[in-house]
């Protein structure tokens, strides 16, 4: 499969993405607020946030489809502030949302995109083939892409976006929508180009997707970036933590406030609407913890001990809560 | 070669999914031809008149042609984002809106020429100037063209897109003087008259078809040309602040 996905030499230097300082203003929302990043050739880039931080405006702004307020943009060495289009060759996107003509097939959809850079006739049918190939999506190569499901639009909308093989990929949620197994071998797909050389910059909001695929993660909050490093690096606060996750059918008022007064060595939140999180820097008894909580009217249905993830990262940084941000997301965008 | 690899492939693919579609290729024929015949009707004279109201009827036909297919070609792909695939590719945002309207400019050629082979089969159209007649179909193709972009570029919406266009096609049919002479409209609608591109195609079309034009066709030319630039640019601006913004 790699073989496919195969990157052209990198250009000078070894800065893919350089930002400085970048801003973005719509109207009355600061959506991009002093941005600074670089993003090494090679490396799979996360850059995480709820909806609505700036994740989309910030690809928008790399890839030439926005122009900032301030600040300075370099994409795979070459200055594209004043000039937002100038690294367009180097680049390839997936955006969000699959944009694909709807009323040709699958291969045209390709030799159509690979077209718009240059790619020779021959070059480009033999390209599309490949690809199609490379996505499982051979079979339905020659109906519409309005036909396609969820999961098959996404995959030939990635497909379109290396049809060129470029040296950068901006993925903007590449695996929002579609089923599990679509989803899986889209990520595997990504880790391939990963291991062929690609740069990648890729926003998601499965936090365990980027935890598993990513090198180095950037967390945005309001346009302001508030925390980048490497996904070990983030991880190793919370590794030594020990969290609990209490599951329960119902239960009269507060009873994280009990806790913390009985079990003063635990910290505990409420996780959802009937889930509490519990979490200790040393191992937690599980047995008295059910028993206070049943002892309150509490029907416990489920306690089980949870491996401390980029989750707890986000939600520490951000003081938000996952599940919630992929909730919400999934409402817009179709569950995964 | 990599640039006009892409042109032309943006030029066929639009070709292909547009233009040559049965429902537009349909509309591409009875629409002029329905045009010549509602005129030619009205006119309650014999074949004599078809070479007067030839030019009405060119000019018409590219006119509708042209700018009805720009609100889908741009405004549509812009509203499902399709659009963008193209502002993401390497190609001068010039070269790229030239490559997106050449099809609307070919479908408006076309279209003029439906009631030329119709007007041929009915009289003798032996005295037509066809050197200056062909270039003045041309670019009044290229600004009806241009205009349509320019309203495509300025509103979000489809419908907003069709009912713009309206807003300047009809009253530009009756001001232009492919119908009425300018010389006999309202003193205060003239200087309107001279204000829009239509009114240099239409005294092309006249001259080269029945002699009678009013402004020298290399000035026509010129206005006409000079329209085609300032509607292409204002576009250009519009999409760079609009699209890029």
């Amino acid at each position: 499969m790699t073989d496919a996905v195969v990157v052209q030499g990198p250009s000078e230097g070894n800065e893919a993405i350089a930002v400085r300082d970048l801003s973005k203003r719509f109207e009355d929302v600061q959506a991009v607020d002093g941005v600074s990043f670089t993003v090494e050739r090679g490396e799979l880039f996360g850059f995480l946030g709820p909806n609505g931080a700036g994740k989309t405006t910030t690809i928008n702004l790399l890839t030439g489809l926005a122009r900032p307020d301030a600040g300075s943009v370099r994409v795979g060495g070459i200055d594209c502030t004043g000039r937002p289009r100038a690294a367009q060759h180097l680049v390839g996107v997936v955006p969000d949302e699959s944009n694909l003509y709807p009323e040709l097939t699958g291969y045209e959809n390709l030799c159509f995109c690979a077209a718009l850079y240059g790619m020779p006739r021959d070059e480009r049918r033999e390209r599309a083939r490949e690809l199609l190939k490379t996505f499982a999506l051979a079979g339905a190569s020659d109906r519409k892409f309005a036909g396609y499901s969820k999961g098959m639009k996404r995959k030939l909308t990635i497909a379109a976006g290396i049809i060129h093989r470029p040296e950068i990929l901006f993925l903007d949620e590449p695996t929002t929508g579609i089923d599990v197994a679509s989803a899986r071998q889209l990520r595997q797909l990504v880790a391939d180009l990963h291991d062929g050389g690609t740069t990648i910059f890729l926003t998601t909001h499965y936090i365990e997707e980027a935890e598993r695929l990513c090198d180095r993660i950037a967390f945005i909050v309001s346009g302001r970036i508030v925390r980048i490093d490497s996904v070990g690096r983030l991880l190793e606060p919370v590794k030594k933590k020990h969290v609990v996750r209490v599951s329960f059918s119902s239960a009269p008022g507060d009873l994280t406030g009990g806790l913390r007064e009985s079990f003063p060595e635990l910290h505990a939140q409420l996780a959802g609407d009937e889930v509490i999180r519990v979490e200790s820097d040393g191992p937690v008894r599980v047995g008295p913890l059910i028993r206070f909580l049943e002892d309150r009217g509490a029907e416990v249905t489920e306690a089980r001990r949870v491996r401390p993830s980029l989750e707890d990262v986000f939600v520490e940084i951000t003081g938000l809560e996952a599940d919630a941000m992929r909730r919400e997301k999934e409402k817009k965008g179709g569950g995964q | 070669m990599k640039l006009w690899t892409a042109f032309l492939n943006i030029l066929a693919k639009d070709m292909r999914t547009y233009y040559l579609k049965p429902p537009n290729v349909s509309w591409g024929l009875i629409f002029p031809l329905a045009w010549t015949g509602m005129f030619f009707v009205r006119s309650g004279s014999g074949l004599e008149s078809i070479p007067t109201l030839l030019p009405g009827v060119v000019a018409v036909s590219v006119l509708f042609g042209t700018t009805s297919m720009l609100a889908v070609t741009v405004t549509f792909e812009k509203k499902n984002r399709s659009f963008e695939r193209l502002l993401l590719a390497p190609i001068p945002l010039e070269l790229l809106m030239l490559a997106k309207t050449s099809g609307a400019i070919l479908f408006g050629v076309a279209n003029a020429f439906v009631p030329v082979l119709l007007a041929a089969f009915l009289a003798d159209l032996s005295g037509l100037a066809w050197g200056t007649f062909v270039p003045a179909v041309a670019l009044i193709a290229v600004a009806s063209t241009f205009l349509g972009l320019f309203i495509a570029v300025a509103v979000s919406e489809v419908f907003e897109a069709q009912t713009f266009s309206n807003f300047l096609r009809f009253p530009m049919i009756f001001l232009c003087g492919l119908f009425f002479p300018i010389a006999k409209l309202p003193v205060f609608l003239r200087p309107l008259s001279y204000a829009l591109p239509l009114t240099y195609g239409a005294d092309l079309l006249h001259g080269s078809v029945h002699g009678a034009h009013s402004m020298p066709f290399a000035l026509d030319f010129a206005i006409l040309g000079a329209f085609c630039v300032a509607l292409f640019a204002a576009s250009l601006v519009n999409i760079r602040r609009k699209w890029i913004a």
